[in-house]
């Protein structure tokens, strides 16, 4: 099991000695109503890390995550992205990419024209051919021509994996990315993600299975009731999914009752 | 394999072209008039909703109470709005299908350009229930035929460029609330009123064959609501999607 690296309650960074910092979160509220979801989380995350976040339902985290791509802002604090403020500009905004439980896609368009509007949207000049490049890399090039309502979940999964890494992001936030996935699009979104880890992309991963999150995280962190309690870096071997199961179950327990 | 776009280190700069204004808007427009081409769960709704309509307040009407000349262009107008707003509300509901919008929205596109792409495609929906109501109302009605549809058209054409912006702001702010389809309607329709009151009375001296000139204080009324409304509405949009 990691080191615990920083407890956030008090609004300290949940990060390591970075010597880049390409995410960097500070001091987030985010209130709905009489209701904050979010309390005073401030990470920092470099480049080519993966930020597993767990946590229960109504934790705070897909807030988190919607606050840390900029789709909705803060009533405190800020994001920044290699030190461009989120949502920012269109220049800024062309470096995330979302994934979600939601496909975020056009059920009467086909695979292909998903993608190549998602890559026109982020000014890419080759449009077509960097989403026929996205859809191969996630094996499903051979139904490019499919509309997706015809497709599975699983195939309808994988062209929204590949409609938000058409762009080559450097940031990519996921939410709940392996609902619906079967073994093969399960790793083909693994692989992906590895990849992009190892041109210096960072991830945030939000999922409720741990074993899928710590499988690519290079930090691990618990959120509970709009709070990261405890941030964890991973050993030289990775994570042990068992032993840190047994201690996110405490937490939980402990937290929540 | 490597990406096209990956690159080797975080990026100093930032290296990103925009496409610009116009052609994202053109984009978006493209995108909204091929889903519909290939659903056309709207404007089968829409054409269906006027041919019936045209053909009720045909079979219900009094020629002894009101003439032809007078109830059209009341009947026009009526079908314009209302079959409208159906088109209106499938502009937003197909990004919120399986939340498309959230990746619209956090691509570097401005929020104007989209904004603008969803009236054009609206405007092209409008456009393609006027070219087949105004002729359904002609027959149905026993209009005069003749050069007084020009002048008809360029009135239907300023007030659904009125009718298209406010009808998207609305349709966007309406768009995440429960009852949106009985939502969008209510809060729009007194914003259609300045749009459909100068247009209905341009239409009706058109009809009855007076001069252009005659309708032209209508006309400068609606280019004016038309530019009020399409400022207004590019302004106020990028806030109706805030959280």
């Amino acid at each position: 099991m990691g080191r615990r690296v920083a407890g956030n309650r008090s609004g300290g960074y949940a990060s390591p000695m970075l010597s880049e910092v390409a995410l960097h979160a500070h001091e987030l509220v985010r209130r709905f109503g009489g209701r904050t979801a979010v309390k005073n989380v401030s990470l920092a995350l470099g480049a080519g890390e993966c930020l597993a976040l767990f946590g229960p339902n109504g934790a705070g985290k897909t807030t988190l995550l919607r606050m840390l791509g900029g789709q909705i802002k803060p009533n405190t604090g800020h994001v920044a992205l290699h030190g461009h403020r989120l949502p920012g500009t269109a220049a800024t905004r062309n470096l995330v990419g979302l994934i979600s439980h939601h496909t975020m896609l056009y059920t009467a368009l086909t695979a292909l024209e998903n993608v190549q509007f998602a890559a026109e949207c982020h000014g890419m000049r080759n449009a077509r051919a960097a989403a026929m490049f996205a859809l191969e890399r996630l094996g499903v090039s051979a139904r490019a021509d499919t509309a997706v309502r015809t497709l599975s979940r699983g195939l309808q999964q994988r062209v929204s994996i590949a409609r938000a890494l058409v762009h080559g992001p450097r940031l990519v936030l996921l939410d709940e990315p392996y609902t619906g996935l079967d073994e093969t699009g399960a790793r083909a979104l693994t692989r992906a993600l590895q990849e992009l880890l190892g041109v210096g992309a960072t991830l945030v991963l939000v999922t409720h299975h741990l074993s899928e999150g710590l499988a690519l995280a290079s930090r691990a962190a618990v959120m509970l009731e709009g709070q990261l309690v405890r941030v964890d870096e991973a050993p030289a071997d990775g994570f042990d999914a068992g032993s840190y199961s047994a201690l996110y179950r405490s937490l939980v327990v402990r937290e929540v009752g | 394999m490597s990406h096209p776009t990956e690159q080797a280190n975080p990026p100093a700069e930032l290296p990103y072209a925009p496409p610009g204004f116009l052609r994202d808007a053109m984009r978006v427009a493209r995108k909204d008039l091929l889903i519909e081409f290939r659903t056309r769960s709207a404007f089968i709704a829409a054409a269906v909703f006027a041919l019936l309509s045209a053909a009720i307040f045909r079979f219900t009407w009094d020629p002894s109470a009101v003439s032809t000349l007078d109830l059209a262009p009341g009947v026009l107008w009526v079908i314009f709005a209302f079959s409208g707003i159906l088109g209106l509300h499938r502009s937003f509901g197909i990004e919120l299908a399986d939340r498309a919008l959230d990746a619209l929205l956090a691509s570097p596109m401005s929020r104007e350009s989209v904004f603008a792409g969803k009236a054009l495609a609206n405007l092209a929906f409008i456009g393609c229930v006027q070219t087949l109501a105004l002729p359904a109302v002609g027959l149905f009605f026993n209009l005069p035929s003749g050069k007084l549809w020009v002048g008809v058209a360029a009135a239907s054409l300023l007030a659904a460029i009125g009718f298209v912006a406010i009808g998207t702001l609305f349709a966007a702010i309406t768009a995440n609330i429960r009852m949106a389809e009985l939502m969008l309607p209510m809060l729009a329709l007194p914003f259609f009123i300045p749009i459909i009151i100068p247009a209905a009375q341009a239409t009706a001296l058109l009809i009855n064959g007076r001069p252009v000139s005659e309708a032209a204080d209508y006309l400068k009324m609606l280019a004016g609501f038309d530019i009020l409304f399409v400022t207004a509405s590019t302004l106020v949009f990028p806030f109706t999607l805030e959280e």
